[in-house]
């Protein structure tokens, strides 16, 4: 199967190549987000994305804001796009706008206060999405292979098995993709606390492996300037429920997603990563900034384990689910799209592997997951200082 | 009958059982290897395949993922109540 993994996508303006051919209307600031949602329900076809970002916050939060909300447009799955900008805001559709020139894609704007209020901005909004479909109806499909697709990593509401089950079977097709000339991103570095171990023996050099180590570490430090004593378990109620009794114990089984192959780079939150192969994403734990984060780096595919199940998507990115039990799995049948839980009943981790590659290859031609039939797609930015 | 529970490195000094166990059951390993369950365990959950001293570490996945919190016997669940992450 994988020797023929050709998809027939979008190769956008900077080369790289989409899955989706999504029109984005995107709030550039929570105030905006009536008249996106609006748009949304006029227009079913769009991604429409509001979320709490845009003002309020100190430089650096607004930096990772700008840098997040332009990667999001700037994502491969994402052809063209309509920014609404209030008029006041830190994070301004001119000013994300200005971000975007090199991205080669049609960008318009439309601002509340200057069109005069909320019904006239959706209706310009809703104009300009329409014209935007109708020319990335137009746009031409072309091939792609598995070298093109950077997927992105998740776990969330693990069990203890998801270190025996999803996240090993998820580790076999990360190896997959790199062996293919793809790209793989292990983000969660709350999640890398106590298992820096394993990690360090994959770092591609020493460069990467004090990079990775200092990251971790100051993860570390964080949760314990925060959280005091409760930073050993550093997880939700529902981790440690299903029996998870340390963060450490936790990291340990996430960290197998990634796989065996070499870490060659460690990027910051949102970045786009400059290798191929498996690189490491600075990222909060908390999955739906976590995600954010992968998908402005350029992720056009998400694979999510869970052992507790969670309906979570993401906007304009396909997230494959994939349940550690099949208890889960017969559960919530329309949330989780391939079940990992066989291992436990005798199928190998490299078969579940291979599944998972072939589910991949499903969404990268158009197959739909759980989460985007079921329309969940959440949007938050990871944050470190206060609101003012 | 036998609750299957997995090990997965040799140096591992628990193991997490696939179904619910009650004291008295024996959990078995892929390798063969028995142990008898001194306490109820949830589906999930650790039990421990030999004695853990107070203060010594507790393996899993060949790595430390804390210590013991008390002495731990083998067949105990091991969780929150014996098994802290701590600096």
């Amino acid at each position: 199967m994988s020797e023929d993994f050709v998809f027939q996508g979008w190769r956008r303006p900077d080369g790289r190549m989409g899955i989706r051919n999504h029109c984005l209307v995107l709030a550039t600031v929570a105030c905006a987000a009536g008249v996106v949602r609006e748009v949304g329900r006029r227009l079913p076809n769009v991604v429409a994305v509001e979320h709490a970002h845009g003002c309020g916050r100190g430089g650096s939060d607004m930096g990772l804001q700008v840098k997040t909300l332009a990667g999001l447009v700037q994502n491969p799955n994402v052809g063209a796009a309509v920014l609404v900008g209030l008029g006041c805001e830190v994070v301004s559709a001119a000013l994300l706008k200005g971000t975007l020139a090199s991205s080669g894609k049609p960008v318009e704007t439309v601002v509340i206060q200057d069109v005069g209020g909320s019904k006239k901005a959706a209706d310009q909004a809703e104009a300009l999405a329409r014209r935007l479909l109708g020319e990335l109806e137009e746009l031409p499909r072309q091939k792609g292979t598995a070298a093109d697709l950077t997927i992105g990593l998740e776990c969330g509401g693990s069990d203890t098995f998801s270190g025996l089950t999803a996240n090993p079977a998820v580790g076999k097709a990360a190896d997959r993709l790199v062996e293919l000339g793809g790209t793989v991103i292990l983000a969660e570095t709350t999640e890398m606390i106590g298992a820096l171990g394993p990690l360090l023996k994959l770092a591609e050099s020493e460069e990467v492996a004090a990079k990775l180590k200092a990251k971790v570490e100051r993860q570390e430090a964080w949760a314990r300037e925060a959280l005091g004593p409760l930073a050993d378990v550093v997880m939700a109620p529902g981790n440690v429920e299903s029996g998870l009794t340390t963060i450490a114990e936790k990291s340990l089984g996430c960290v197998t997603k990634g796989g065996s192959s070499p870490i060659r780079e460690v990027v910051d939150y949102a970045d786009r990563p400059g290798r191929k192969g498996l690189v490491v994403m600075d990222t909060p734990g908390y999955d739906v900034e976590s995600l954010a984060g992968m998908a402005a780096a350029g992720a056009q595919v998400i694979l999510f384990t869970t052992g507790r199940g969670t309906p979570v998507g993401f906007p304009a990115v396909p997230v494959i689910k994939i349940s550690s039990n099949s208890e889960l799995f017969e559960a919530m049948p329309d949330d989780i799209d391939l079940d990992a839980g066989v291992i436990l009943a005798g199928k190998s981790a490299d078969q579940v592997g291979e599944q998972i590659m072939d589910l991949l290859l499903r969404v990268a031609r158009g197959e739909k997951t759980r989460a985007e039939i079921n329309g969940q797609a959440v949007f938050a930015i990871a944050q470190q200082g206060p609101a003012f | 009958m036998a609750v299957l529970g997995i090990r997965v490195h040799p140096r591992d000094n628990v193991a997490v059982v696939a179904a619910d166990v009650q004291a008295g059951d024996v959990v078995r390993l892929d390798d063969g290897t028995e142990i008898r369950a001194v306490d109820a365990i949830p589906r999930g959950s650790k039990v421990a395949l030999g004695p853990v001293a107070c203060g010594e570490a507790v393996i899993r996945y060949g790595e430390e993922i804390g210590r013991a919190t008390k002495d731990i016997a083998a067949g105990e669940y091991v969780h929150t109540h014996n098994l802290a992450r701590g600096k």
